[in-house]
């Protein structure tokens, strides 16, 4: 039988099902089968908060997305173009998400009266028309994945695990991807119970073999690979990538890593990472709470180490009075918060951007700290690592902001070597810099070095150099308790013009303007990176002129960026928030900024921006049309 | 009942891993003085503790640069500013947690965390009870003074039901900590009380504090002249005292402890009993049950009867010690310290795919 195969440029693929049956592993692996093969490729894991929601409901769904191509793949895709669909509460959370013509393959062994009417569908949805659009593909996946097994001595239930394997078999069979990776996967992952081993490999064969024999498709699809640059590639998320760029800057640092942190969703696989990695001397204390475990960082700093600690959401509210009290003693430490849907518990597994004020402000007192933003998964490495390497030298805490989008997302990483990190050094005091009263050398904390204002950092256990640090207002160079008016107001504008200082560090903002004359510019900060860029490039293609620049230092930001602001007719500033950046850079530049919101627990669409971006461009025009009118 | 000797037991001291100083260096209390102004009220107890503790130091045989003195917010707080060494005067409650950071991340320095009752168990609670529990190689030592002195004078978690005080016009209502109850229940593995009263008594527990590897908690009655003088004044009688010595038998003038079948440790007159029967102390008893009880007999929370000394000292994995030996046991696995290659292939993974040029 001769299958057609059809070429396209780039597919977004959406698996979906219970909590349980196992979407997340089934789409990494699929993802990982994808970078082997050579696209270019971002994923998105969505999934419900509840461990183990209530099985066949919509709140119970999982959903894994990725979206692979031929070119350059900046977001994992909107409307997927394969939905495969577990059960029917999958496909009632994500059937009408398909971009019409799609395709759904739906595990048609669950579709039976009680599951759904369990959703109040009276009657079959792929009956009635309701799904009309697409092409859907009635497969028997548990029928199937059991007669596979049917030689197996496992329980039914057991056997019925594996048809995650035989729908990933079949997906693999449809998008031509060798089974390879897949097959050692398992074999490693399920080394010591050989049964369940052979078990899913059996499922993934059923399923390639499923779809090579039926006519079922009557298509494959083959994605080329997309032109990269030469080089070692992996696939990271961008948790990974932010555990990575901690542990490269320890080293690059000769400083040992600790993290101090406690569990929180989505920030909770960075603890996972690093305490995995004792063998590269990282120290990870899962603490009592919240607060110790920024407290536990703090110390660590104080003695010499790189102290970090990690959270999402309500962690970062718990964490302020610590950051505080790291701004006031000046010791190097790196905040990470993976935001999440918010206030309060919020939305724990959906992303937000909303945590920015809070970063730059959120704390009592004058307490300024240095802020970067991760702009993609893969760029959580470098992210980190900046805020590592800003926090060592300037001796201030520094908060990187990533989000659930990044943190879980995931992107191909061209692997870097050692060298294309910059090197830090921690240069610990090791000799007295003043001397006291009496003409005897001594150790003053708050002195200075002249240029970054950063102040000397002396570890316990250097003699002579004793000293202490505290929340309390110190005394300008000696460091000794001051409640003197002249001297708070000294030292206050003494830690503010030092974090303003790290600009010194911050490369400026790059305009990415192909023709040079656009009259609109799109500023992004964070995660909608990938959006902003496949909207600007999409419709760049169709002859629309549009700058785009991103920001990722935002405390302090980019030196030219006044100048780029004001470079434009208007500014459109996208965010996952009501308007946090915005309001800063008119604050800042006295530039009447467009802001566009969405607080949605999704990253941007990209025919979203692109309809904004066209909205404004017709209005610039307009606009333009107007005033050479009034000139004639 | 079996006595274990105290020495047996301290196979490795809390300070095993700090340098010493060299033979020919005497150490003196002046080294451990800084040039702060010390800024507690005048009469108040904490000059004593402060005393004893820059006395006591030079004994350890460790510099000035190797101790660590972290504490929170409160009077005792101050505490750091006025030791000669590395310290920190940090926030309400959260110094046990940054001195679990140090004392991890650096087996060579001795950590001390200062701290009073409103700092350790009221905002700090949480944290207390966690250092204990995982048992980290710190000592914590908490001024109590059953009320808040800096922020002049509320009634604290260690305040007794009926403290007036500016926040309970009409007598407090709620119940009190036992401060040594507390440490117990969190499995503490040297457990101590001791008054600023006793310079000598002050200083051995202090010592014994130091010797013991692992976390320790010494509770300090220490009088606050201003806003609660003369809570502890019925302690000055050593009537009301049960000093706790190891291997001797539990007695207070005339009135001593037995076991009783149903109500478990008992005060009785010492004249009513077998002198064999009176109950010796084993501070080194596995079950904290008996150190329960003994901090529990009758008028120990009313100050008819109040047991000083160590209730508990016992040997157990310290939680630093473990988490540093696992980091040592797979670094020397693996051939030493990381090196550019490690950090390389731990970036590149297991799924790498190469894009020629």
């Amino acid at each position: 039988m001769t299958t057609e195969i059809k070429k396209v440029n780039r597919i977004a693929v959406r698996f979906s099902g219970d909590s349980g049956d196992g979407m997340q592993l089934t789409g990494e692996r699929f993802t990982a089968d994808t970078a082997l093969h050579g696209n270019d490729l971002a994923t998105l894991p969505n999934y419900p908060s509840e461990i183990r929601a209530p099985q066949g409901t919509v709140l119970g769904v999982s959903n894994f997305q990725l979206q692979f191509g031929d070119h350059d793949i900046f977001t994992p895709g909107d409307n997927p173009d394969v939905l495969v669909a577990m059960n029917p509460a999958a496909l009632k959370a994500n059937g009408k998400e398909v971009r019409p013509g799609g395709h759904i393959i739906v595990d048609i062994d669950t579709f039976n009266p009680r599951a759904l009417e369990k959703l109040g569908w009276k009657q079959d949805p792929l009956e009635d028309g309701t799904f009309g659009d697409y092409h859907i593909h009635r497969v028997p996946l548990t029928s199937m994945t059991l007669n596979a097994l049917a030689e197996f001595d496992m329980s039914k239930k057991d056997k019925e695990r594996s048809k995650n394997m035989f729908a990933l078999g079949l997906l693999s069979w449809m998008f031509s991807h060798s089974l390879d990776g897949t097959r050692t996967f398992l074999k490693t992952k399920f080394a010591k119970k050989p049964t369940v081993m052979q078990a899913n490999l059996a499922a993934l064969e059923a399923g390639w073999t499923y779809g090579e024999n039926t006519e079922i498709f009557g298509v494959r699809y083959e994605v080329a690979k997309a032109p990269m640059a030469p080089g070692v590639y992996r696939n990271i998320t961008g948790n990974t990538a932010t555990a990575y760029g901690l542990v490269v800057a320890a080293h690059k640092a000769g400083l040992q890593l600790v993290l101090g942190s406690y569990p929180i969703t989505p920030a909770t696989d960075i603890l996972h990472t690093l305490s995995a990695l004792k063998r590269y001397n990282v120290m990870t204390l899962q603490m009592e709470d919240e607060i110790a475990g920024i407290g536990a960082a703090v110390g660590a700093s104080f003695a010499g180490k790189l102290g970090v600690t990690t959270t999402s959401g309500p962690g970062m509210c718990l964490k302020s009075e610590f950051m505080g009290l790291a701004v006031m003693t000046e010791i190097p430490l790196v905040i990470v918060d993976v935001q999440r849907g918010g206030p309060s518990t919020g939305l724990p597994t959906k992303t937000e951007q909303a945590d920015l004020l809070q970063a730059l402000y959120g704390r009592h007192g004058e307490s300024p700290l240095g802020v970067i933003a991760a702009q993609s998964p893969a760029d959580c490495l470098m992210a980190a690592y900046e805020a590592c390497a800003m926090a060592i030298k300037y001796r201030h805490p520094v908060i990187l902001l990533t989000d659930g989008y990044l943190g879980n997302g995931s992107e191909p990483l061209l692997v870097p070597t050692m060298d294309d990190f910059p090197a830090i050094a921690p240069n610990f005091a090791t000799k007295p810099n003043a001397v006291n009263a009496k003409g005897e050398p001594a150790f003053h904390p708050y002195r200075r070095d002249p240029e970054t204002l950063a102040r000397p950092w002396a570890i316990p256990g250097t003699p002579g150099l004793q000293h202490r640090l505290g929340g309390l207002e110190k005394l300008d160079g000696a460091g000794s308790i001051s409640h003197d008016p002249a001297n708070h107001d000294r030292m206050t504008r003494l830690r503010a013009e030092k974090v303003k200082r790290m600009v010194n560090d911050v490369p400026d903002l790059e305009v990415i303007d192909p023709d040079g004359d656009a009259d609109l510019l799109i500023l992004g900060w964070g995660s909608s990176y990938g959006p902003v860029t496949a909207a600007c490039r999409n419709l760049r293609q169709q002859g629309v002129k549009v700058a785009q620049a991103h920001l990722r230092w935002i405390n302090p930001l980019p030196r030219n960026t006044g100048e780029v602001l004001r470079a434009y007719k208007r500014v459109v500033v996208p965010e996952m928030n009501l308007g946090q950046l915005s309001k800063v850079l008119r604050a800042e530049f006295l530039v009447d900024i467009v802001s566009v919101t969405s607080v949605r627990g999704l990253p941007f669409a990209v025919p979203e921006i692109m309809h904004l971006i066209n909205a404004h461009v017709d209005e610039l025009n307009l606009e333009h049309e107007v005033s050479e009118e009034d000139e004639k | 009942m079996t006595t274990t000797e105290y020495n047996d037991l301290t196979e490795l001291t809390g300070t095993a891993f700090v340098p010493r100083v060299a033979k020919d260096r005497i150490l003196a209390r002046k080294e451990f003085v800084s040039d702060q102004e010390v800024r507690w009220c005048p009469g108040c107890g904490d000059y004593a503790i402060l005393a004893a503790f820059q006395s006591f130091l030079p004994e350890l045989g460790i510099a000035p640069e190797n101790i660590v003195v972290v504490s929170g917010i409160g009077c005792s707080s101050r505490f750091p500013y006025y030791v000669e060494s590395y310290g920190m005067h940090s926030i309400h409650g959260r110094a046990p947690s940054i001195a679990t950071g140090i004392a991890t991340a650096r087996e060579d320095l001795s950590v001390w965390v200062m701290t009073g009752d409103g700092d350790a168990l009221a905002i700090g609670g949480n944290h207390f009870i966690h250092a204990l529990r995982r048992n980290v190689n710190l000592n914590i030592v908490m001024f109590n003074n059953e009320i808040y002195g800096l922020t002049k004078g509320q009634y604290s978690p260690t305040s007794p039901v009926g403290t007036v005080s500016k926040s309970t016009p009409f007598g407090s209502v709620d119940h009190p900590f036992n401060p040594i109850r507390l440490a117990l229940g969190a499995d503490a593995t040297f457990v101590a009380r001791t008054m600023a009263s006793d310079r000598q008594h002050l200083t051995e527990t202090l010592r014994r504090a130091a010797l013991h590897r692992g976390g320790s908690f010494v509770e300090v009655l220490q009088n606050c002249v201003i806003f609660n003088d003369g809570t502890f004044d019925d302690l000055k009688s050593e009537d009301h005292l049960l000093r706790m010595e190891p291997g001797q038998p539990l007695i207070s003038g005339d009135r001593c402890i037995v076991r009783d079948p149903v109500r478990g440790l008992v005060v009785v007159p010492t004249s009513a009993v077998d002198p064999a029967t009176i109950v010796k102390h084993d501070p080194a008893h596995a079950n904290p049950g008996v150190a329960f009880a003994l901090a529990s007999i009758e008028g120990a929370d009313s100050h008819d009867l109040v047991p000083i000394g160590i209730f508990r000292d016992i040997v157990q994995p310290t939680y630093d010690d473990a988490v540093r030996e696992q980091i040592r046991t797979f670094s020397e696995a693996a051939g030493g310290d990381p090196t550019d290659a490690d950090l390389a292939a731990l970036l590149a993974g297991r799924n790498t795919w190469t894009v020629a040029p």
